[in-house]
C-alpha cells in the first residue's frame, strides 16, 4: 500500500533520515515514536509525497510518487487521510465544512450524507456551524479526524493526533482510530505517547516503529 | 482544460470560491482599477470610431469630387466656364457639373471675408464643381484637355490635402486601438497583481486544499472565478459610467468636427458590451497564469 524502499531524507548535507525501508500492508496498524526532532513528521509527510526523498524511492498504491504528477499525487492524497499534528483548517469556514472539504475538492459535493452522522461519530454535532478558531484542541483533533476520513481512504495517517488533549479524549480519539482499523483501514500515528501505544495494543495487532539514529527499528518489549 | 473553460467557469458553484477567505484590500482594488480601465476603454473606443468615420468620410465623399477653378480676364470668363463644362460633358467617369453661382461662392468666402464681400470689385476665379462616378476620372487626361480648351482652367481633384488628412484620421484610429490594447494590457497586470498578493496570502488555504487532494486546477479556479467576476462587476460599472458621459457630451452638428464627433452612433453603442466582457477575459488569463504560477511555488 506505502512502501519506503532505502529512503534517505536530509537538508543539505545533513541527513534526518537515512536508508528507511518501511512497508504499511493494508489492514495494518503502525506506531511510530521517537524523541522530538527524530524525524518522525518527516517520516509520514514522504508517506503521503508531501516530500520527496534525497534518494530512495516512495511507493504509493504501487506507483513511484516520483513519477506522479501534481495531479496524481492530489488524487493518491483522497486515498490517504492525514491528521496533521496542528490541524490546519480554513478558519472563514463552519467546521462542517471544513470536514466536508476533501469531497468538495474532490467534486463530490453530493455526496455530503453521511456529514452529519460522521460529525455525531466524532462527537461534533453540536458544534456544525462553529468556525474552526472556536473549537478547544479536542474539538479541533476530533474534526481533523472526521476530515482525515469522510473521503473513506485506505490509510489514515495521523501524527500526534492526542498531541493537544487530555487523557479521556486521547482514549477517545484512539477508539475511533481503531474502529478505522477494524473497518479495514491502514493506520499510521506518529506518538511520543507510550501510555496510548499500550492502551491500543490491548485492543489491536499494532507494531511500534521507533527512529533512532536517524534509522527506523521495530519496538520491542520496552514499551 | 474543458473543465477550466470559461462559461464552465460562470457556471460553477457559487459555493466553489469560498474555499478563498475574504480579501477584501485585493477584491476592491480589483473592481475599482478594472471599472476605471473600462471608463477609460469607452473612451478610446469613442476616439476610434469617431476618426474612422471621420477619416470615411473623407475618404468617400471627397474623393468623388473635384473643382476647376477657371482665372481668366473678366470678358473670357463665360466663355472659358462654357469650354469647361463642354469638356466635362464628355469626360468619362464624370456624373455631373454645374458652375457655382455668385451666391454660392459668397457663401464659401464669407466665413473668411465676412457677409459684405463686394464680390464684383474683386477678381473671384469661377468655380466649377464636379461629381464623379463610381470609377472616378483620368485627374492627368482631363488637365490635358481643360489645358488646351480652357487655359485658364485648373482641375483640383483634392487630392494634395486629402490624402494627408485620411491619413492622420487613419492614424489616430490606430492610436485608439493601441490604447485599448494598452489598457486591457494593465488591467492584466493589476488583477495579475492583486491574484498575486491573494494567493500570497492565502498560503495555508493552498496548502490545506492540497492536503485534502485538491487538483491544482480546483484551486485556482477559486481564485479565477472569484476575480473573473470582479473585474466583470468593475468593469460593467465602469463602461456604463463612461456611456453616461459620452451620452452627455453635446453634439455640435459639425459634420466634419473632430472632438465634437466623438460618441457611438446606432449599433456602436453595442461594442460597448465586449468591455466588460473583454475585462473578465483579460482577468481570466492573468488570474489564471498568476495561480498555476504561485501553485507550483507554494507547495
Amino acid at each position: 500500500m506505502i512502501k519506503l524502499e532505502n529512503v534517505t531524507y536530509g537538508f543539505g548535507p545533513a541527513e534526518l533520515l537515512s536508508d528507511i525501508t518501511l512497508l504499511l500492508q493494508p489492514g495494518s496498524f503502525h506506531f511510530l515514536t521517537g524523541p522530538s526532532g527524530s524525524g518522525k513528521t518527516t517520516l509520514l509527510r514522504l508517506c503521503y509525497s508531501d516530500l520527496t526523498p534525497t534518494s530512495g524511492h516512495v511507493y504509493l498504491f504501487e506507483k513511484d510518487a516520483s513519477s506522479l504528477s501534481r495531479d496524481e499525487v492530489a488524487r493518491v492524497r483522497r486515498r490517504i487521510g492525514v491528521v496533521h499534528q496542528d490541524c490546519q483548517f480554513l478558519d472563514h469556514l463552519p467546521i462542517a465544512e471544513n470536514v466536508a472539504l476533501p469531497l468538495a475538492a474532490a467534486d463530490r459535493r453530493d455526496e455530503t450524507n453521511d456529514l452529519a452522522e460522521l460529525l455525531a461519530w466524532v462527537g461534533l454535532s453540536g458544534r456544525a456551524g462553529a468556525l474552526p478558531p472556536e473549537l478547544s484542541g479536542g474539538e479541533r483533533q476530533r474534526a481533523a479526524l472526521a476530515r482525515a476520513v469522510i473521503m473513506s481512504p485506505d490509510v489514515v495517517i495521523a501524527d500526534e493526533p492526542t498531541g493537544n488533549v487530555d487523557w479521556e479524549m486521547s482514549l477517545r480519539l484512539l477508539t475511533l482510530l481503531v474502529e478505522l482499523n477494524k473497518m479495514g483501514k491502514t493506520i499510521l500515528i506518529a506518538t511520543h505517547d507510550l501510555n496510548l501505544i499500550r492502551s491500543a495494543k490491548a485492543q489491536v495487532a499494532a507494531r511500534v516503529l521507533r527512529i533512532r539514529d536517524r534509522q527506523i527499528q521495530l519496538a520491542g518489549a520496552d514499551l | 482544460m474543458s473543465r477550466f473553460a470559461l462559461p464552465a467557469l460562470l457556471r460553477a458553484n457559487s459555493q466553489a470560491d469560498r474555499v478563498v477567505p475574504p480579501s477584501g484590500f485585493t477584491a476592491r482594488l480589483t473592481t475599482f482599477s478594472a471599472g476605471a480601465m473600462a471608463f477609460l476603454a469607452v473612451f478610446a473606443l469613442a476616439l476610434t470610431f469617431a476618426t474612422g468615420r471621420l477619416a470615411d468620410r473623407w475618404g468617400q465623399e471627397l474623393a468623388r469630387t473635384a473643382t476647376v477653378r477657371i482665372s481668366a480676364p473678366a470678358g473670357q470668363v463665360a466663355a472659358q466656364t462654357a469650354a469647361v463644362l463642354a469638356v466635362l460633358e464628355t469626360t468619362p467617369g464624370v456624373a455631373s457639373a454645374r458652375a457655382l453661382g455668385d451666391l454660392e461662392e459668397r457663401a464659401l468666402l464669407e466665413p473668411w471675408f465676412g457677409p459684405d464681400l463686394p464680390l464684383d470689385t474683386l477678381p473671384i476665379p469661377q468655380l466649377v464643381e464636379i461629381f464623379e462616378t463610381a470609377e472616378g476620372l483620368d485627374a492627368d487626361g482631363l488637365r490635358l484637355r481643360l489645358q488646351a480648351e480652357a487655359p485658364g482652367a485648373v482641375l483640383d481633384d483634392h487630392t494634395r490635402w486629402r490624402a494627408p488628412l485620411v491619413g492622420a484620421a487613419e492614424r489616430i484610429r490606430t492610436l485608439g486601438l493601441m490604447a485599448i490594447l494598452l489598457i486591457a494590457a494593465t488591467t492584466a497586470a493589476m488583477v495579475a497583481l492583486a491574484a498575486n498578493s491573494a494567493l500570497a496570502a492565502s498560503g495555508q488555504v493552498i496548502r490545506v486544499l492540497r492536503l485534502v487532494g485538491a487538483l491544482d486546477r480546483y484551486i485556482a479556479r477559486a481564485f479565477v472565478r472569484r476575480f473573473m467576476l470582479r473585474a466583470l462587476g468593475g468593469a460593467a460599472a465602469g463602461t456604463l459610467l463612461g456611456a453616461v458621459v459620452i451620452a452627455l457630451i453635446p453634439e455640435a452638428h459639425t459634420p466634419n468636427g473632430f472632438l465634437t464627433g466623438l460618441g457611438f452612433q446606432g449599433a456602436e453603442w453595442l461594442w460597448l458590451l465586449t468591455l466588460p466582457l473583454g475585462a473578465a477575459i483579460v482577468a481570466f488569463v492573468a488570474t489564471r497564469i498568476a495561480a498555476f504560477r504561485s501553485l507550483r511555488k507554494l507547495t
